[in-house]
């Protein structure tokens, strides 16, 4: 199979399916720039001028219209360049598209909305620049929030969201917009639902989120040179989350670490805690570990910007306290290969 | 109209100045890739910021957006705060907790700045309800781009600043982009943003936004109207960016084409500190020599600024969580 990057493998799967439901369009701040969202939009506003356009900065109005689009058959795709931006649409998706089937009793049609939604880290991104929206969104019932953390996931997840019912949060951490990995050519929805095990092991089980899961796969492999065998799980949806996989792994192997790019209080990493001591409680061996965010808004200079988020090692070293070794883990996180302006 | 004496036109000059060389020697910087904050210079909007400051009193209120560093500085905001800042140092205004759009300066008036758009333009409305109910003679006023005009919430805010008569001066800089997007995209063609604002009885002026003197006339009369409890005024003051959107690049040696090198050029032309200086000459206020000996100094400051914030230590990662509440 060939490879594709992150950007492109999403750029592929708008211009499948833009082809073959033209009820797709695009819409945001600068999506239609040369720059296109990190290049994911760039070949469909070649493609599709006139449905892939730019919008003023408006994320509350936006987003109603968007809903307004949808109730009549539209599919509208909207992005936010930055996660953040999307609070202030909030009142729409949250209170109105989220709730829309039930609170008119499914007589109403319904408002199947995609929300491409961009999550930062690093290079002094700050408290307002650097939030990860999934708890929050995935708190509430009848919205979908996916987080891809590979190429096919990428497209393979946004295509299932192009074909849904209801509205789909995607959260796009822009780190991985330059990550390469196999993608099939063709057009392969990827069921929501349904965790992807990215490494097979025995001794101890890492749930990770978006870039998490690349950080748990490089904890995993230095784990292993400690002679403890992980296992990787990536819910890849937040909403709706595949427990079965996520506990067949914890029965298994009789520990876990969850990994996740947000906090940890009232977090996805709480609710996977939660759900392990609820369903697979006699499985553990071990105490459940949460590795989320430093719990402080996100700061912009460079050593507390270290100090605050959690890498490889950060994993590794909790998975090896787990097992109640004193050894220390090695060099093994990758140097920020982010770079100013942005 | 109340004359404005020599030494204000001088003061005027010289903060646009001052503006100008901070933010391009700041620009320079930027490229060693040291200071790590995403960072929106204001190079070329020199005359609004400083317009409209020197017209306030220290202990009137401001409030501004991302590209804010102008406003802080006309302001009177630290200097050795705001480059501290952008290197992350400790000795920061935000403690090196910030980065450059989240600036702070309460001893000089400037209480924050802000990174989502039209976040600060209630915020500010409320600042000056409190001034109202206190019978408080402050003024606020708030600096902002276009772009704000397209966020709900400004019409929220400036529709109660009507109603409730509230002295705040709302200060758009309209630069006629919003990233990379040109007004044409954002509004419909023939709009005035003064006429949409005038809708809600708020008085409204068009200035020439790159005349530091006719900014600080407008914000001048408009302070004393908000004042005199005769309620909010907004300024749409025309100009322009002369540098990318974020960064320290011109957006043509990038080769972006969302604007041409011509159209920078013209506006180059208008260049509010060649302008205002020229002025001053030609009325007699001040002679080439001293615009020349106030640039050195200009100069000078920022360039220590720049040593000490160098030097200045990182914040220590065990206060990681100070300051949460
Ligand atoms: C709510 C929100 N949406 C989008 C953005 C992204 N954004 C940052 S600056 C900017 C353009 C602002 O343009 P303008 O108000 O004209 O100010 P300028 O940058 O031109 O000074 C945009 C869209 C944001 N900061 N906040």
């Amino acid at each position: 199979m060939r490879t594709l990057s992150y950007s492109r493998a999403i750029s592929e799967g708008l211009v499948q399916a833009m082809q073959r439901d033209e009820n797709i369009f695009v819409t945001g701040i600068a999506v239609d720039y040369p720059s296109g969202i990190f290049g994911s939009t760039v070949e469909p506003a070649e493609m599709f001028p006139s449905r892939v356009f730019d919008a003023p900065a408006m994320e509350d109005g936006l987003t109603g219209i968007a809903i307004g689009a949808a109730a009549v058959g539209k599919r509208p795709v909207i992005v936010h360049p930055r996660n953040d931006f999307m609070f202030q649409g909030f009142d729409q998706l949250i209170n109105l598209a989220a709730k829309w089937s039930y609170m008119y009793g499914g007589q109403a049609g319904r408002v199947p909305i995609v929300v491409r939604a961009v999550i930062g880290r690093g290079w002094g991104q700050g408290a307002t620049h650097s939030q990860s929206l999934q708890s929050v969104l995935a708190h509430f019932p009848g919205l979908i929030v996916a987080m891809p953390a590979m190429p096919a996931d990428a497209k393979g997840l946004l295509l299932t969201a192009l074909q849904q019912d209801s509205p789909v949060v995607l959260l796009e951490h822009r780190t991985l917009y330059g990550h390469e990995g196999e993608v099939p050519e063709r057009p392969i929805p990827i069921p929501f639902g349904r965790a992807a095990v990215w490494r097979e092991g025995s001794d101890l089980t890492i749930v990770a989120t978006s870039l998490m899961v690349h950080e748990a796969l490089a904890a995993a492999e230095e784990l292993m040179r400690h002679g403890i065998d992980a296992e990787v799980v990536d819910p890849r949806t937040i909403r709706p989350l595949d427990e079965e996989t996520i506990l067949a792994s914890i029965r298994k192997t009789g520990r876990l670490i969850v990994a996740d790019t947000s906090w940890e209080f009232c977090g996805f990493a709480s609710e996977v805690a939660a759900l392990a001591v609820e369903k697979a409680f006699h499985a553990l061996k071990a105490p459940v570990r949460r590795i989320a965010l430093a719990d402080c808004p996100a700061p912009v200079s460079q050593p507390l910007e270290n100090a605050f988020y959690p890498k490889a090692s950060t994993i590794a070293q909790a998975g090896l306290n787990l097992f109640g070794s004193n050894s220390t883990v090695g060099e093994i996180d990758h140097e920020d290969s982010f770079k100013g302006p942005y | 109209m109340t004359r404005v004496d020599d030494e204000t036109l001088i003061r005027l000059y010289r903060t646009v100045l001052e503006l100008r060389q901070a933010e391009i020697t700041l620009a320079e910087l930027y490229k060693e890739q040291m200071m790590r904050t995403p960072t929106h210079f204001g190079v070329g909007q020199e005359a609004v910021a400083a317009g409209v400051c020197v017209a306030l009193q220290k202990s009137d209120l401001i409030y501004s957006h991302h590209r804010g560093h102008n406003h802080y500085l006309a302001k009177g905001g630290s200097l050795d705060g705001l480059v501290a800042e952008l290197y992350g140092k400790e000795t920061g205004c935000s403690r090196g907790r910030g980065g450059s759009v989240h600036l702070t300066d309460l001893s000089a008036g400037v209480v924050i700045t802000t990174a989502i758009l039209s976040q600060t333009i209630a915020v500010a409305a409320g600042t000056a309800l409190a001034f109202k109910m206190d019978e408080d003679s402050r003024v606020v006023a708030v600096f902002f781009g276009d772009a704000s005009l397209e966020e709900g919430g400004f019409y929220e805010a400036i529709n109660y600043a009507a109603v409730k008569s509230l002295p705040v001066v709302f200060v758009c800089e309209n630069n006629l982009y919003s990233t990379e997007s040109p007004v044409g995209v954002r509004q419909a063609p023939g709009t005035s943003l003064c006429e949409r604002v005038r809708s809600f009885k708020v008085e409204a002026h068009e200035l020439d936004g790159n005349d530091v003197f006719a900014v600080h006339e407008a914000a001048l009369a408009a302070a004393q109207r908000c004042r005199m409890g005769q309620g909010p005024v907004f300024l749409e003051c025309m100009t322009y960016r002369w540098l990318e959107h974020v960064g320290p690049n011109y957006d043509h040696e990038l080769g972006r084409a969302y604007r041409t090198r011509e159209e920078l050029e013209s506006w180059q032309e208008r260049c509010p500190v060649r302008r205002a200086g020229e002025r001053l000459v030609k009325d007699g206020l001040a002679k080439p020599e001293e615009l020349q000996l106030w640039l050195d100094e200009a100069n000078a400051v920022i360039q220590s600024a720049v040593a000490r914030a160098k030097d200045a230590p990182f914040p220590n990662p065990v206060d990681l969580f100070d300051y949460v509440y």
